[in-house]
């Protein structure tokens, strides 16, 4: 480290603390001088709504975990309480059941903002995984949330994706088993489910704490994807990313105020408010909206250890995007070819969610398998042949250089 | 604006400091807003609050007798007490106590006496329920947890119990029934 700058805090308290464990130097420099590309817009404010959400579920969570008993004869009773007769009860878990859509909401718009700007470029890899670590730590998080309420929805969700596991050859079954803690999903499974449902969010914490150290080492990319090169590249992250922070925050609050208070149960399943019955399955079962596009994938193939690899891959195969993709152009702006492929990927996305949520049958099969193979295609062909192919548009000299020159433009009188 | 001074590139200074801790305080009061409903969701829940009355059918004791019923997860002492034990308890020189108290006050019938049976030392459970239970000194309850003596009334009479046990709110509803809480 170098020299010591002069003192940053006049109160003395905070002085005394800051000279022994420098908590608030790092916060000034990570939270406030923090230097931001000035021509970020509204897409980099969604990391900090997944942050200020995964807070918000974490205390509703807790709230909760106060009144809700994870045993088969209890758990469906006890989430009912909570919606009767607890105070305020109904509020909290409409916000923490909403909550969990919210944040996948936010997190997929955060990922698809580094896809297109090409943030998980170098030197931005490992902050790309790390993020990709935390959005299945989500789904497993949200998963096992999703079974603690008891109801037909939570217990079929339950044996349908630990039953993945039994497609593994030779092991397949002990798995389950293990997973389970017995020959069905059963007390033992709803228990340990509560457990992992109350630790994994504060792995997630962990994990988004060394996901933003991984950011501030490189700083933060921007939407021309070039480098910071020089001081007027950037404004100090407090007021300016703040204050634009907030209104995103501000906007996205209501939309998700709305849903809690006007639609609660929009995105919820009716068979779940019945009980969960080991004897017989719902009509039509379909998981969370989040989880639909996997899903579809799955249904695609019509092989049960394909299917389940490919599940699992259409996650996986996000890890390697960053190796993937050999162009030396970040930025979707000027990557006049790359730009539309991505966008057909995210049609393409939203389709197989859609597909994901009908009945497995003709003619949505065969449109699952036409969306899959586009799917792993863009990734694996696309993505590699555009990156040597592709000729990218002129980048802009600099950050600076568009807003400076319309901004001393001389105005007209 | 004159040439010379070159132009600010913010507002004045008073009028950011003020839009500052306007939003500043719009962040607490919503802070607040939430936090309210997640302290609230900790109290009692409308299905403890629907337990927080019972009644009670005194028409079985006998005198002599003491029962103990469940209120709130509290034990509630009802003894049937002796014409001798009511004169014991009217009789007492309630003033010089360190709970003044007279009997009348923590009756609504003299026959029974009703009180929250936890120690108002440390909330400990006092003995004297039960016929051959040590009832200590002045014949009411004991507690053993640190020796804490009350009388045929409830009242802490030595020991460091402070206060005298707590009558519970109650009514008769006729007779021989009583609802408390
Ligand atoms: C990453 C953050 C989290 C996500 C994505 C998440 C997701 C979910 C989901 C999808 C449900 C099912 C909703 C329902 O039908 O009720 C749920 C329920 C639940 N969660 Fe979480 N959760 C998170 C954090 C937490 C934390 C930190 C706790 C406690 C420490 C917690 C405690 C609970 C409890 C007790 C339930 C069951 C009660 C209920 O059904 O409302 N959650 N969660
Ligand atoms: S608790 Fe009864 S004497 Fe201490």
């Amino acid at each position: 480290m170098s020299k010591n700058p002069p003192p940053l805090f006049r109160n003395p308290v905070v002085r005394w603390l800051d000279e022994r464990l420098p908590l608030f130097s790092m916060l000034r420099k990570e939270y406030i001088d923090y230097p931001t590309p000035r021509n970020v817009n509204y897409f980099w404010s969604f990391g900090a709504i997944a942050t200020l959400m995964l807070l918000l579920m974490i205390a509703t969570g807790l709230m909760l975990a106060m009144q809700y008993t994870p045993h088969v004869d209890m758990a469906f009773s006890s989430v009912q309480r909570i919606m009767r007769d607890v105070n305020y009860g109904w509020l909290l878990r409409t916000i923490h059941m909403n909550g969990a859509s919210m944040f996948f909401f936010a997190v997929y718009i955060h990922l698809y903002r580094g896809m297109y700007y090409g943030s998980y470029k170098k030197p931005r890899e490992l902050l790309w995984i790390l993020g990709v670590l935390i959005f299945l730590l989500m789904m497993a998080t949200a998963f096992t949330g999703y079974v603690l309420p008891w109801g037909q929805m939570s217990y079929w969700a339950a044996t349908v994706i630990t039953n993945l596991f039994s497609a593994i050859p030779w092991i397949g079954e002990d798995i389950v088993q293990f997973l389970w803690g017995g020959f069905s999903v059963d007390n033992p499974t709803l228990n340990r489910f509560f457990v992992l449902h109350f630790l994994l969010p504060f792995v997630i914490v962990a994990v988004v704490v060394l996901h933003v150290a991984a950011l501030h080492v490189p700083g933060s990319n921007n939407p021309d994807g070039i480098e910071v090169k020089s001081k007027r590249d950037t404004l100090p992250f407090h007021p300016y990313i703040t204050s634009k922070d907030s209104l995103a925050l501000i906007v996205f609050g209501i939309g998700y105020a709305v849903i809690v208070f006007y639609a609660p149960n929009y995105l919820n399943h009716p068979d779940n408010a019945i009980p969960a019955n080991p004897l017989s399955t719902p009509e039509h079962i379909v998981p969370e909206w989040y989880f639909l596009p996997f899903y579809a994938i799955l249904r695609a193939i019509p092989n049960k250890l394909l299917g389940v690899i490919a599940l699992f891959g259409g996650v996986a195969i996000l890890f390697f995007l960053p190796f993937l993709d050999r162009s030396k152009v970040r930025s979707c702006r000027y990557r006049p070819l790359y730009r539309w492929f991505l966008w057909l990927f995210v049609v393409d996305a939203v389709f197989l969610g859609w597909l994901g949520s009908k009945p497995a049958e003709e003619p949505y099969i065969l449109w699952a398998r036409l969306a899959t193979a586009y799917y792993f295609g863009f990734f694996l062909v696309i993505t590699p042949v555009l990156g040597i192919v592709e000729r990218p548009r002129p980048l802009p000299v600099s950050i600076s250089e568009p807003v400076l020159k319309t901004a001393s433009r001389p105005r007209a009188s | 604006m004159p040439a010379s001074s070159k132009p600010l590139p913010f507002p004045p200074a008073e009028r950011r400091d003020f839009l500052g801790l306007l939003a500043a305080s719009t962040g607490a009061v919503g802070a607040a807003a939430l936090a309210w409903p997640m302290l609230d969701s900790m109290n009692p829940a409308k299905d403890v609050l629907a337990l927080a009355s019972i009644e009670v059918d005194l028409s079985p004791m006998e005198v002599g007798q003491s029962i103990t019923v469940k209120w709130r997860g509290k034990p509630v002492f009802i003894r049937y007490r002796s014409e001798e034990e009511i004169q014991q308890a009217e009789r007492t020189d309630w003033q010089s106590l360190r709970d003044p108290q007279s009997d009348a006050e923590r009756v609504k019938n003299s026959a029974f006496i009703v009180v929250v049976g936890i120690c108002t030392h440390l909330g400990c459970v006092p003995l004297g329920q039960k016929d051959t239970s040590e009832r200590g000194a002045y014949g009411g309850w004991f507690c053993p947890c640190h020796g804490s003596y009350y009388d045929g009334s409830g009242r802490a009479r030595q020991g460091p119990a402070p206060k005298n046990l707590v009558v519970p709110p109650y009514d008769f509803i006729d007779d021989t029934t009583i609802r408390i809480g």
